[in-house]
This record gives structure tokens, C-alpha cells and sequence, in this order.
């Protein structure tokens, strides 16, 4: 398939994008402002799940270190909690790189262990850096949380003020309109560095690595190393994503962070397909918008009952159509939403099983055969 | 000193309890290959039938139907589900898992709400008295059980032809399968086998000193996590010391929680498991007890 469909495409839903805040209520603008945030950290979760073969279920610790840090560094000192006061700019390129440290600092286990195990060792990470989260109160605020410094780059703010009014149009821009244009950056940069790193040269050895470690040392990549890159990478973007998130909430509190928030980004890169940045972000606007659409639109849904009342409850009903979707999309759809978009577009290579494995960025059907590790 | 000592005999049967749920873990895995992330449900599970079911047909019947009940759901689960995945390997099993562990955790909080379901259990809250260390009934009862549980284990495992039959089909599933070992078969006790100790586990996890059945009780039981990968991912033996090992620690831990509180923060007892399981993968890759993994080439 020629790369000039998938360009138009991808011209075409910047455009529109792009034009969204015309027309969307405050409410779908903060549903976006959700997604774009989460599918960032749901590309970097499927370089590292879907490209290099490594499960983590520590995403969420690496966002909570991405939001603390960006409160941290960009807010002003108060009473109850500590502040650099340093420009928002650096507090967000610090909050992805302090997370990426820390990814780093981690890469004795990540580089050693592989897959499932290597999952198993960062679930560890949620309940630690919660932990620590917690407890220090003086930088973290405790179980409340701290409010968050509204971006600004040079005197202009992505909040309700500075410019107090803004109008392009004849429609007002306020804080939610600004940030939705720098969130936009954000992923679109984000989305294009991932797809870059994926097809380049550290793509394809990640990819080599997942296929078959033996393989890949045999061809002069260093596993290890492979390993750690892709889970600093994927952490950094986890980081960037809570920086994010802190800015969309304005607030950042511990629950926000928890094991389900983990599980939630490994959810979308499946439903998305993995290994595939497009599916990723699919799957993102799947899993984030979906409770938020329901609780904002329960009163209105039939089936759907107050909160409180006994009933099905949005919440409830959210959790439970999106576990069955996981189910569903892995039982049924080999390769997620993506590998259907694949086999559906290009009809010529949809019967057949056989991929080369490297070459389009996709996991191998066929395993490797590992003693110690039978599927059946 | 008996203060010390009452810490550390709740650490070892509060262990013991936690080494049922590990065994699951590690006997589905070897069975399977499948990271079963939906155990903390059928934990809960197993405890929901009997809370829900004790006042009709009594205690001792309904721990039966939740014996049975969990094993069913494992079996089914890898029998509809496993099976037929799309794309076969360990890490879309597992986020499958997790996919099933949503469903059965979300309808089981749904069905609970906010209540604690009471277990019924005739021990209730009675305490035996040694000396002057009292230890809570339930405890001591859950330490007995899990010896006489995990000796029934050691037997199948070595004695029986389904046990052995199933130790092959962990370690090599093709050959065995040409020994005419039916691996759909070896698969679903695994899971049936996993099942009936979660619900085991969920028993003794809800009664006394325990609220009772409350959805937490799922998430109490992925401590269980950090003692299966202590012990190896492939031992059961391993499992007993890892569930050991953690009782022990968030016992001591939870027990000298003032003393501890300075340096450590408070609520260290939840994460203490975490911190003792990074410790080990650290040094032991493949688990106190866990077969190092080879790879063929």
C-alpha cells in the first residue's frame, strides 16, 4: 500500500481537528482534551507493548511522576505545598524527561525481563510510586492533591485569563479552546515521532527483539539495550501524558493514577491493534470518552439509571461494555481495529496468515518456539 | 516478645492463605501459559456464592457450591475464551484476563453495592488462646486447611497418572500431547484445580478477623501477585514460600507500623509486597524457586 492514502487521511483529521473548536460545547472539548492527552500515552504503550514485546502495567506510575513533577516545578510555592515557579514550557519537558528518568533508573529489571514478566515487575511500580505520592505531602499534597499552574508561554496563557478575551471568528477562545491547540501539537508531534521511531532503524530492532531475542543478538542487537530504550521512550511518553492530564484537570490528585488507569491504556492499544500508532489513538478516543459520554448523556439513555437508584449505572454500564469489547475485539479480530482496517483495505493480503514479521511493524503470528512456554 | 510472636504467626497463616491464591496462579500459567488476571475475581467469586447462598442451604453446602462454582467459571473461561483467542501468545492472554477480570468484578461490585456481605462461617469470631498469644479461629483453621490442601497437591502432582500427566504438558506440550496426553483436558483441571483454591482462599479471606465479602477483597488478593513471582512463576512449592515471605512481611510490617512510620510513611503494609518482589526480580530473575528459562535455537 502506497503511503499517500494514509497522508490524505491523516491531512484530512488534522483539518478537521484542527476546525473542531468552531463548533464543540465546553464538554466535548474537555472529552478531547482527554483523549489527546491519554492517546499520547497509549502511542508510547504500544512502541513498548506492541513494538518491542515488553507488557508494562506501570503506565499510570510514570504519568502520576509526570504530573507531580509538572505541578512541582511550574507552581509557585504555597503554604501547604512547595513550588520552583519555573516557566510551564520547561516544567512540561521536565515532567517527560523526570519520567523517562525514572524508566531509566528501572532498566536493571527492564532490560532483563521479558513480556509478561516484565508486567509483573511494574505493577509493582503503581503501588510504590502511589506510595510515595502520599506521602509526600509537602511536594504531592496528600491524598487531595494540588491545583496546577495553567500553561503559558510567553505571557500568553491556556487558561480563562491573559488575554482575558479572545475571539477568532466570533467565537470566544478560553482556556479550554487554547489548550485544545496545544494539546493538538503536542500529539501530533508525539504521533509522528513514535511512527518515525517505529519504522527507523530503532523500530525494527525493537521488533526483532519481540520476534525472537536469540535472532536479534545473533544479528548484533543488543537485547538488553533494546529493551531499556523502549521502556524509557514509552515512559517518557507516559510522563508527557500526566503532565497533560494535570493541565486538562487542572488538579492532580492519586486516584487518577491507579492500577485501572494502567489497565486503561493497555486497553486501547489492544482494541487498537498492537504495535499500530493509528489503532493506538482509535483506541484512546474509545476508552477515554466513552464513561465521560455516558455519565454526561445517562439521564437521556433508556437503559441507563440514575446514580443511586439501583439501576444500571453509567459508570457501571461503561466498565462493563468496554471489558466486553477487549474480549471481543481479542477473540474475534486478529490484530485489533488496525489489522481489520488493514485486511479490509487491502484485500489482496487479507487471507492470507503469513506476515513477514518485521516488516510492517506488527507482531509475528507465529511464536518462536521457548521451552517453559506452551500455548495452546 | 508475644506481641512479636502473634505478628508472626498471623503473618505465616495470613501467608499460608495468600499461597492458595499463588498456587492458582502458578498451576494456570503452567497449564495454560495464561497470566490469569481474572483470579482476584474468582476469589471474590468464590466468596460471593457462599455469603449469597449460606442463609438458604447453609455454611458447609454453600462453600461447596462456591468450590464448584469458581471452578466452573475457570473452566469455562479457558474453554470459550482462552482457546479461541484471535492471536495466540502469553501477553494478549493476559490482557484478555484483564478484559474478563472487568466483566466479573464490575457485575460482582454491581451485585454487592455498598454492603458487606456477612460469610456466615460457624468459627465466627471466636479466638484460641495459647499462652498468652490468641490467634482468630479463622486463621488458624486457614493454616490447616492450605497444609492439607497443598499435601493433596504434592499427591496429584506425584502419585496420580492426571498429575504427572500434567507436570508433561507444562514442560514440553507437543511431546506430551504424542504420549497421548489429552492436553484440553490437563488444561481445564488446571483451571478447575486453580479455581476451587481461590475459592478457598476467598473463604477464609472474608471471615473474621475480615469485614467480609466486599469487592476489596479482589484487589486483596492480586497481593498474591508479588508471592507467586517471589516463589517462581512455574513452582508450586514456590508459591508457598513467596505467600510465606509476604505474609510475613506485611504482617511485621502492618504490626510495627508506628515504629516503622518515620521513615517508611504510613499504609507500607500494602506496598511492602511490591518492594520485596522489585527486590527479588532484581537479583533472581526467574523467582526464588522458578526454573530459569531456556531458550532453543
Amino acid at each position: 500500500m502506497s503511503d499517500l492514502p494514509k497522508k490524505l487521511a491523516g491531512a484530512v483529521l488534522l483539518l478537521i481537528a484542527l476546525a473542531l473548536p468552531f463548533v464543540l460545547t465546553d464538554f466535548w472539548l474537555q472529552t478531547g482534551l482527554f483523549v489527546m492527552a491519554t492517546a499520547i500515552g497509549a502511542v508510547g504503550l504500544t512502541l513498548l507493548v506492541g513494538v518491542a514485546g515488553q507488557l508494562s502495567l506501570g503506565h499510570a506510575a510514570f504519568a502520576a511522576i509526570g504530573a507531580y513533577v509538572y505541578a512541582w516545578t511550574s507552581g509557585e510555592a504555597t503554604g501547604s505545598v512547595a513550588g520552583l515557579g519555573l516557566p510551564p514550557v520547561l516544567g512540561l519537558l521536565l515532567a517527560a524527561l523526570a519520567a523517562a528518568g525514572v524508566g531509566a533508573a528501572f532498566s536493571p529489571v527492564a532490560g532483563r525481563l521479558r513480556g509478561i514478566y516484565l508486567g509483573l515487575a511494574t505493577l509493582g511500580l503503581v503501588f510504590v510510586v502511589r506510595h510515595l505520592v502520599v506521602n509526600l505531602e509537602d511536594w504531592t499534597g496528600g491524598f487531595v492533591g494540588r491545583s496546577v499552574q495553567p500553561f503559558a508561554v510567553g505571557g500568553f496563557s491556556f487558561s480563562n485569563r491573559d488575554p482575558d478575551y479572545l475571539a477568532i471568528a466570533g467565537v470566544e477562545f478560553e482556556g479550554l479552546h487554547r489548550l485544545w491547540y496545544l494539546f493538538l501539537a503536542l500529539a501530533v508531534a508525539a504521533i509522528w515521532l513514535a511512527a518515525n521511531i517505529r519504522n527507523g532503524r530503532t523500530g525494527r530492532a525493537w521488533a526483532n527483539v519481540r520476534d525472537s531475542e536469540t535472532a536479534a543478538a545473533a544479528m548484533g542487537i543488543g537485547v538488553a539495550g533494546a529493551k531499556r530504550s523502549a521502556f524509557v521512550v514509552s515512559s517518557g511518553y507516559a510522563g508527557l501524558t500526566g503532565a497533560m492530564l494535570a493541565l486538562a484537570y487542572g488538579r492532580v490528585a492519586p486516584d487518577v493514577f491507579s492500577l485501572t488507569a494502567s489497565i486503561d491504556f493497555l486497553v486501547m492499544i489492544v482494541l487498537g491493534g498492537l504495535g499500530s500508532v493509528a489503532g493506538a489513538v482509535v483506541g484512546a478516543v474509545f476508552v477515554t470518552s466513552l464513561p465521560l459520554v455516558l455519565a454526561q448523556y445517562s439521564s437521556s439513555l433508556p437503559f441507563l439509571a440514575a446514580p443511586g437508584s439501583g439501576g444500571l449505572e453509567a459508570s457501571t454500564a461503561s466498565r462493563i461494555v468496554y471489558g466486553l469489547a477487549i474480549i471481543a475485539v481479542l477473540v474475534f479480530v486478529r490484530g485489533g481495529l488496525a489489522g481489520l482496517a488493514r485486511r479490509r483495505l487491502t484485500p489482496s493480503a487479507a487471507p492470507s496468515p503469513t506476515r513477514t514479521p518485521v516488516d510492517d511493524g506488527q507482531p509475528a503470528t507465529v511464536n518462536p518456539p521457548r521451552s517453559k512456554e506452551t500455548t495452546r | 516478645m508475644s506481641y512479636f510472636l502473634e505478628q508472626v504467626l498471623n503473618g505465616l497463616s495470613y501467608g499460608l492463605v495468600l499461597s492458595l491464591i499463588a498456587a492458582g496462579f502458578a498451576i494456570v500459567f503452567t497449564s495454560t501459559g495464561v497470566l490469569n488476571f481474572a483470579h482476584g475475581s474468582i476469589v471474590l467469586l468464590g466468596a460471593y456464592l457462599v455469603a449469597v447462598l449460606h442463609e438458604g442451604i447453609g455454611f458447609w453446602p454453600a462453600v461447596l457450591v462456591g468450590l464448584a462454582g469458581a471452578a466452573l467459571v475457570g473452566v469455562a473461561i479457558n474453554a470459550v475464551l482462552v482457546r479461541n483467542l484471535a492471536d495466540k501468545g502469553p501477553d494478549t492472554a493476559a490482557i484478555l484476563m484483564l478484559g474478563v477480570d472487568i466483566v466479573l468484578l464490575t457485575e460482582l461490585t454491581r451485585r454487592i453495592g455498598n454492603q458487606v456481605l456477612t460469610l456466615g462461617a460457624p468459627w465466627g469470631a471466636s479466638v484460641v488462646r495459647l499462652g498468652d498469644i490468641s490467634l482468630p479461629t479463622g486463621r488458624v483453621l486457614a493454616a490447616g486447611v492450605t497444609v492439607v490442601a497443598f499435601a493433596g497437591l504434592w499427591y496429584l502432582f506425584s502419585r496420580t497418572d492426571l498429575g504427572v500427566g500434567m507436570r508433561a504438558a507444562a514442560a514440553d506440550g507437543p511431546t506430551a500431547s504424542l504420549m497421548g496426553i489429552r492436553l484440553s483436558r490437563t488444561a481445564a483441571t488446571g483451571w478447575a484445580l486453580a479455581g476451587v483454591l481461590a475459592a478457598v482462599a476467598g473463604v477464609f479471606l472474608t471471615s473474621f478477623p475480615a469485614p467480609g465479602v466486599a469487592p476489596t477483597v479482589a484487589l486483596s488478593a492480586l497481593a498474591a501477585i508479588p508471592a507467586w513471582v517471589l516463589g517462581g512463576f512455574d513452582s508450586v512449592p514456590g508459591a508457598v514460600v513467596g505467600g510465606l515471605v509476604i505474609g510475613l512481611t506485611s504482617a511485621l510490617v502492618t504490626g510495627y507500623e508506628a515504629q516503622l512510620e518515620p521513615f517508611l510513611g504510613t499504609g507500607f503494609g500494602e506496598v511492602a509486597p511490591y518492594v520485596v518482589m522489585i527486590v527479588v526480580l532484581l537479583v533472581r530473575p526467574s523467582g526464588l524457586l522458578g526454573s530459569k528459562e531456556a531458550v532453543r535455537v
